[in-house]
């Protein structure tokens, strides 16, 4: 049986050792996907999961009955992009199961048993993401899912068919959707499962209390009564029940068949022991495997642009300002799974000036569907921004140009360091970007969130900009106005960062990712705060007491001879 | 008490009126049973008075009184073995502790699941069988098909008493789907898939009643090892219905096999003679032992564990073991390698459904030997085997490979080049499906099969077993 406790760091000892499981690749497309077909028919989408049992990312566990690990989930965030990018035209994805009376059993136990615990925390973080990508694209991309439950969804399956617009459950006596989690593995559901029946179905809370804590879920009728499914259908007509339900919701939905769609290139990079270094975007790995130095380096000019919204559209995946998205993404999901020894990571954005960085997102306010979607790629890059448990400090010294989208990174930041100095001129540029397009998980805008307790600061930022597309503030301006952490000169430049990144280095990183935590979200709830916050202070937890880990915890025992024992002190 | 009270609505040994709760349950769900035999049951035969085997009580003397009786009249009751003073649990965490009488809270979803998946295969089989009236050899078969018809119907009773009597609301929720549930419906079919194949010719009943039945029978021998009291009393009476039926498979086979020896040993040709070829009855053999050893589950089993460590199903003849905690040792499971066929140690309690199946390949062997004794009394050369465990499976980790009957490795193309010398082919089922003509004249048999070696409770062999 597989040990539930820390083991050596699943990854490369940064800078030391060499790897002890090769790094995770987030790149894939569908001919190369092992766990899901994705099939099109007119403006319909299919999406159908059919795990290869042999097909786990590590040895040690085999993923039966359609249960994922990181690998499966990775295709399916593939696919969802895809379709937004590769397939504007489609109105509904139909999300459905490909073996036999199953739909999908969730995360695999034996995986996580034999996990170390950051890697499940971040394993949960990266599927929470792919899940609230599938309800972006239904507030943003002209899409709609729809869960067709061939058979029995349990726990991440029913969780996956939550995420979906509809759900719709096939009625043979015998498949159910359930959170089987509490009862039988003494954990709690990890992609937002309790979140979504309690504030998106609003079902209520006894019928929710009595559901997830029945293993075998709730079938049939009684399903649709609780409004845990939308619909069932009979098995002799499921085909056709999925078949009209799909076009009934993508009848609802404008057509998109005019749009022209781009290819989703495939992410090239350079390895460099940890490191990995793209086109426009580069994360350095320190010698010691602590430090990370994330830069994105801008163009040396604008000639090459795109003038308009479809010269955009045209340029597809090769122009820059998405690729740099793409690399920024990349870099941020391979620091979290593949480096969990490095605590700190500073960000540069470097180009001739920040007035030229706050021109390069001018056309994301277009509301063409291909600009569109860049806006909204940006947006969700920058929540997985502030969703990664690193410290992240943002250096604007000489060379460096926050402009616009860019600026928004810089605010995303946990410290803004910025150089003061007359003979190193820096400044930053403030868009539109930070006043409403790239909302955080709380609703607010970064300054919105930033300024929670003084929210004439942001009227005030508001008010500089006035009417122009953007404002270049010099080092003082943005240091006045509330935007630096510190504004040090060059003769305690160089000491005070040092200074500050060495502290920081030396704290527990539990304490420090907790702390962030707790600082990043000021302001309102949301379903997407709750589900991230939840995961990290209750599944978190519970993931990591005796009675789940344990010798004789639940999630210990399950599919060995031993019963669980539990400390049944009430916490 | 051990007298079943035929004074009732609802014949039962667990003294029913006295809950009066229970009763109206029952009662009320009674008349959606006598639907669904009206549906579903041989109801071609409804009419026709059948020479059946009824229970008055539970003790060696009582469960067989004899009579003519209408099968829609059939008193279908509830009958548990007698309760033993201060019976313990016999096995896993609870042992030695005093055996449940009620459901523990618990353990109430496992319990209630591995009832509704035993009860499930009860009506399913009757409904598999509904339309071989029209066919049987003989009036004794059509009688015997009939009996086993009305005991499944009873098996169904029993395990309703459970979820009625134990299970509160969820417990008649499952009771009615029991009966909504139907085989090989595409909407809602039963939940195992052995329960869903059609079963349309009478070598297929055959087969089932030897083979599938058995299943059945290694079922109900683990339940009756229950830590729950009501579940193991009743799955004990059912043990002495259930042998009946396997009898009929055992005995039934070895007829069909006696009767082409002897087609054999007059030196003529098999099919000119209307008699089935040893080659084909042996393909039966492997589709439907085969089939029937899916029922087992998975060979490494997670539900088996948790089952047996919470004393809610154990291993057969528990008794017979030489400890009941089995938390200690190893099972020694062979499974597939890179390089072929190795062996993998199997905590005891996962690998629950593989001990239990162990016991099953041994019964069946038991029930070839039989078979081969048939051949060696004509001096007839060929021997029946068991096809190997591994063979033609769907269920387990020896599915979606391809193994040949003794169990060894092969690849598709191999499969592909036997699989009609290993399993019935089209032409095997049509040939067989021509053979199946009702004989229901007393005393008369088919072509295909040998008369019995002596009629049912010593009847003469012209007996009308059922008045057409």
């Amino acid at each position: 049986m597989t040990q539930t406790t820390e083991k050596a760091s699943p990854t490369a000892t940064a800078g030391h050792a060499a790897p002890a499981q090769p790094a995770v690749d987030f790149r894939t497309e569908p001919a190369k996907y092992r766990h899901w077909s994705l099939t099109f028919a007119d403006d319909v989408a299919t999406l159908t999961m059919n795990v290869a049992p042999d097909g786990g990312q590590r040895p040690g566990y085999e993923l039966k009955l359609n249960s994922y690990d990181l690998g499966v989930d990775i295709e399916l965030a593939d696919a969802i992009q895809r379709v937004r990018f590769e397939h504007p035209e489609v109105r509904v994805v139909v999300v459905t199961g490909g073996i036999d009376r199953v739909f999908c059993a969730g995360a695999n136990i034996m995986m996580l048993a034999s996990s170390t615990h950051g890697f499940k925390v971040n394993f949960c973080k990266y599927t929470n993401e792919t899940r609230l990508y599938i309800e972006d694209a239904s507030e943003n991309s002209n899409k709609r899912f729809l869960a067709a439950l061939n058979g029995t969804a349990s726990g991440g399956g029913y969780e996956l068919a939550l995420a979906c617009d509809q759900i719709l459950l096939v009625d043979d006596r015998n498949s159910a959707v359930s959170f089987p989690e509490l009862p039988l593995l003494g954990v709690l559901p990890g992609t937002g499962g309790l979140t979504r029946i309690a504030d998106k179905r609003k079902i209520r809370r006894d019928r929710n209390d009595v559901f997830s804590t029945l293993a075998e879920g709730i079938k049939g009728k009684r399903a649709v009564e609780w409004d845990l499914v939308d619909r069932i259908a009979p098995l002799s007509r499921w085909s056709e029940a999925v078949t009209e339900m799909a076009r009934e919701m993508a009848d609802g939905l404008p057509s998109g068949a005019d749009r022209k769609s781009i290819e989703w290139s495939r992410l090239e990079y350079t390895v460099k022991g940890a490191s990995r270094i793209y086109g426009n975007v580069s994360l350095v790995v320190s010698e010691d495997g602590r430090q990370g130095a994330l830069e994105i380096q801008l163009p040396k000019d604008d000639a090459g642009w795109p003038k308009s919204a479809a010269e955009a559209r045209d340029q597809g995946a090769k122009w820059w300002l998405l690729r740099t998205l793409r690399e920024l993404d990349d870099a941020l999901c391979h620091m979290r799974l593949n480096l969990p020894e490095v605590g700190l990571v500073t960000l540069r954005v470097t180009g001739p000036s920040a007035e030229l960085a706050a021109k390069a997102d001018s056309l994301l306010s277009d509301n063409h569907w291909f600009t569109t979607e860049v806006r909204h790629f940006a947006k969700r890059v920058l929540k997985r921004y502030d969703n990664t448990a690193k410290s992240f400090y943002a250096i604007a010294d000489e060379g460096t140009a926050f402009g616009g989208l860019f600026l928004e990174l810089l605010l995303a930041s946990d410290r803004q360091y910025v150089l003061n100095d007359a003979d190193a001129p820096v400044s930053l540029a403030l868009g539109s970007a930070s006043f409403g397009p790239y909302p955080m998980s709380n609703g607010l805008t970064r300054l919105e969130t930033r300024f929670l307790g003084d929210p004439t600061r942001v009227d005030a930022l508001r008010d500089e900009l006035g009417q122009q597309s953007f404002v270049v503030l010099d080092a003082d301006t943005a240091d006045e106005m509330g935007l630096a952490t510190s504004a040090p000169d060059s003769i305690d430049w160089d000491d005070e960062v040092r200074l500050a990144i060495e502290e920081r280095v030396a704290y527990s990183p539990d304490a420090l990712t907790g702390m962030e935590a707790n600082l990043r979200f000021a302001g309102p709830e949301t379903m997407e705060t709750k589900i991230f916050g939840r995961l990290s202070a209750w599944q978190n937890w519970i993931f990591q007491r005796p009675n789940a880990v344990g010798q004789r915890g639940a999630l210990h025992c399950y599919g060995t001879p031993q019963r669980p024992e539990f400390d049944y002190r009430r916490t | 008490m051990t007298g079943i009270d035929y004074s009732q609505k609802i014949p039962n040994n667990v003294d029913l009126k006295s809950d009066k709760r229970l009763q109206r349950a029952l009662e009320s769900w009674q008349p959606h049973f006598l639907d669904w035999w009206g549906a579903m049951g041989p109801t071609d035969y409804n009419a026709n008075d059948v020479y059946l085997r009824t229970a008055v009580s539970v003790d060696a003397a009582g469960w067989a009184q004899y009579g003519y009786v209408k099968m829609p009249d059939y008193r279908w009751g509830i009958f548990l073995e007698p309760q033993q003073a201060d019976r313990t649990i016999g096995f896993g965490d609870h042992f030695g502790e005093a055996a449940w009488q009620q459901v523990p809270g618990e353990y109430r979803n496992w319990l209630r699941r591995l009832i509704v998946t035993q009860a499930d295969t009860e009506p399913a089989s009757v409904e598999q069988q509904r339309l071989l009236g029209h066919t049987a050899p003989s009036l004794y078969d059509l009688r015997n098909l009939f009996q086993v018809n009305v005991e499944e119907g009873r098996h169904l009773w029993a395990m309703v008493y459970l979820l009625h009597g134990y299970f509160g609301k969820d417990g008649r929720e499952e009771a009615e789907e029991l009966l909504e549930r139907r085989s090989g419906n595409p909407d809602h079919p039963r939940i195992l898939q052995t329960f869903n194949e059609p079963c349309e010719d009478w070598l297929s009943f055959l087969c089932f009643t030897m083979f599938t039945d058995r299943d059945g029978k290694f079922q109900l021998l683990s339940l009756a090892e229950s830590g729950f009291d009501p579940l193991a009393r009743t799955c004990r009476f059912m043990l002495t219905e259930e042998a009946h039926h396997m009898f009929v498979g055992q005995t039934g086979v070895g007829r069909v096999i006696e009767r082409t020896c002897q087609v054999l040993k007059d030196g003529k040709d098999p099919r000119a003679e209307g008699a089935i070829p040893m080659d084909i009855i042996q393909k039966y053999i492997n589709f439907w032992s085969s089939s029937s050893t899916d029922l087992f589950g998975s060979e490494v089993s997670s539900n088996a564990a948790n089952f047996f460590r919470a004393g809610l199903k154990g291993r057969a003849y528990e008794e017979r073991q030489p400890e009941h905690l089995a938390m200690e040792g190893v099972y020694n499971l062979p499974t597939m390698g890179p390089s072929g066929i190795t062996t993998e140690e199997i905590p005891l309690r996962n690998a629950m459904n593989e001990i239990l199946r162990d016991e099953y390949v041994k019964d069946n062997e038991k029930g070839i030997a039989y078979w081969n004794r048939v051949c060696e009394r004509f001096g007839n050369e060929y021997r029946f085997s068991l096809p190997h465990r591994r063979f033609h499976r769907s269920v387990g980790i020896y599915a979606g490979r391809h193994f040949d009957l003794e169990g060894n490795p092969i690849d598709e193309a191999t499969w592909k080049a036997n699989v009609d010398r290993w399993l019935p082919t089209a032409a095997d089922k049509a040939y067989v499906k021509s053979l199946m003509k009702p004989c229901y004249e007393r005393g008369k048999i088919a072509s295909w099969i040998a008369p019995p070696a002596k009629g049912v409770n010593d009847q003469p062999s012209d007996f009308e077993y059922v008045k057409l």
